[in-house]
């Protein structure tokens, strides 16, 4: 008798040990998270304001706004999702609905996986010796978005994967079942099911593809232009290299260390404004979808 | 004349067989029920019936299977013209999600019916089939989840009843189901029976008493017997037969 109830007692207590332990570990994620948050925010927060936005730098970016890297780091994500996004996504419905398990499939699949450990540099290579170089495109947005496009197509053909194998076989059967092709059931059925998903994964590579520094190193950063770019074979400022460059190699680092915070935290905060808006959308999509 | 006939057939997934030299004929107009337990190959079976096996990576099918006189496994037979003759209820409800209306045109949209009356028509006609049109008639826009599972069942069997089909193959339609909703079901295969050839996998030994006309044990593969449901469960020619129905293994 004694002895159970000794064996109860330190059961008890490894599990109290065990849970103090992983509650430790979780709560330290957030606080992480916090530190990074409020360093950069206490650091940037004093030198955001409408003109910070809306003007272009001024004296060697000691003073005046970041507005061109802001833009031109919107092009950049645009340009770069309207090459990753269709491609990606036909290559995942391709791969998950209608290939058939085998060699090809493990090919494709371990390739996609392949591409995804590239570091990021290496594809900031690439792009300058094919797009810039070979393709004669020169430091542009053109090259620097298909850089970045090359980067974010396996996450997108990833998520986009994941969230077609999340759909439910019934609803394929089904619909086959009526006599519906696949093609039928891929549009009316499968796709709008796995659609909020999907949304969810690209938006989320958006904020990956959106804090790349290396892919537009030797692509399309500038150091510093006077004006906004006017065209896709323009060169173009970036917040991620922006800052990089106001930090490292700009000739009043010292100067301009304000100015580093607050495009981090200009960053940070478009980063957190898509994460938001893919989680509204997947809320909103995933209501709607039950409907039509 | 049978509706359905299989003849000689294997079926293997990979390098194991599932099926082994099965043949059966099913008269049109009856509910055939397939019995036995759980991995005897009962549903792969049913499957073949709307080549729903096709699916699967892998498989390999030998012998025929004739609906209506002719081989559906023959080369350059459209797949999609013979799941619209051949329908197929799940065993879990599984609407679309879409709204109830869109639910049962789905079929007809699908196989290029465009005209707006006629879907319409059609839609009410297959929900008062199955006895649903007084509890949805006010609610047709609404999404097909918000129906309690019974519901969405029926509503399911409304779904495949719109294309008019001449069979109706049913996996296990009443095993998620509460025992009214199953009742409800049960009513309605045997309505059914009059329009359509109703094949049914069941696990539940009084369903397939009550609903089917003859009935096929399958055990390991194996067909075991095929008889008049009243002659398998009462007077079985098998002892294997005797032993699952009287509950002794499966």
């Amino acid at each position: 008798m004694i002895n159970e109830l000794k064996i109860i007692k330190s059961k008890r207590r490894n599990q109290a040990i065990a849970f103090f332990i992983f509650r430790l570990l979780s709560y330290s994620i957030v606080a992480i998270l916090f530190i990074i948050l409020s360093f950069i925010i206490v650091k940037g927060v004093s030198v955001i304001n409408w003109n910070f936005i809306t003007q272009m730098p001024e004296e060697g970016m000691t003073k005046g706004g970041i507005y061109p890297a802001i833009i031109g780091t919107l092009y950049l994500v645009a340009g770069s999702m309207i090459f990753a996004f269709p491609i990606g996504v036909l290559a995942a419905i391709y791969m998950n609905e209608y290939v058939k398990d085998g060699i090809a499939k493990r090919i494709i699949k371990q390739m996609t996986n392949n591409l995804a450990g590239i570091p990021s540099i290496v594809f900031g290579l690439f792009g300058m010796s094919l797009f810039v170089n070979k393709l004669h495109f020169g430091d542009s947005i053109i090259a620097g978005s298909l850089t970045l496009g090359l980067l974010a197509l396996p996450v997108v053909i990833r998520t986009t994967e994941e969230a077609l194998k999340a759909v439910d076989n019934t609803f394929r059967q089904a619909s086959l079942g009526l006599g519906a092709s696949k093609w039928q059931t891929t549009r009316r059925v499968v796709l709008p099911i796995a659609f909020p998903n999907i949304i969810t994964g690209l938006i989320l590579s958006v904020g990956r593809v959106s804090g790349e520094t290396a892919p537009i190193l030797f692509t399309v950063a500038a150091y510093f232009l006077p004006k906004l770019p006017t065209s896709i074979f323009d060169q173009a400022m970036a917040l991620p290299y922006h800052l990089y460059e106001i930090s490292t190699s700009g000739t009043h680092i010292e100067e301009s260390r304000p100015i580093a915070y607050g495009t981090a935290l200009v960053l940070i905060i478009i980063v957190l404004i898509v994460n938001l808006l893919a989680n509204g959308l997947r809320k909103y999509f995933g209501n709607k979808v039950k409907m039509n | 004349m049978y509706k359905i006939e299989s003849k000689n057939v294997d079926f293997y997934y990979g390098a194991s067989q599932a099926l082994k030299n099965i043949n059966i004929a099913i008269r049109p107009n009856t509910v055939t029920a397939l019995i036995g337990p759980s991995g005897c190959g009962k549903s792969t079976y049913l499957r073949l019936f709307n080549r729903m096996n096709d699916l699967i990576d892998n498989i390999k099918i030998t012998g025929q299977v004739l609906i209506d006189g002719g081989n559906i496994y023959e080369r350059g037979i459209n797949v999609d013209s013979l799941r619209k003759n051949v329908g197929m209820v799940f065993q879990k409800a599984n609407p679309f999600p879409k709204s109830i209306f869109e639910n049962v045109a789905y079929g007809l949209r699908v196989n290029g019916i465009t005209d707006k009356k006629f879907i319409e028509e059609r839609v009410e006609t297959s929900i008062k089939q199955v006895v649903l049109w007084d509890e949805v008639k006010d609610k047709l826009k609404k999404s097909a989840f918000e129906l309690s599972g019974g519901q969405q069942q029926r509503l399911c069997i409304a779904r495949c009843l719109a294309i008019q089909p001449s069979v109706i193959l049913m996996d296990e339609p009443t095993s998620a189901l509460d025992p009214i909703s199953t009742a409800k079901v049960e009513e309605l295969i045997y309505e059914m029976k009059s329009k359509y050839t109703i094949v049914i996998v069941t696990h539940n030994m009084q369903q397939a008493g009550r609903v089917s006309d003859t009935t096929a044990f399958f055990y390991m593969g194996e067909l075991v017997e095929y008889d008049n449901t009243k002659t398998l469960f009462i007077n079985p020619k098998e002892e294997r037969t005797q032993n699952y129905i009287t509950g002794r293994f499966g």
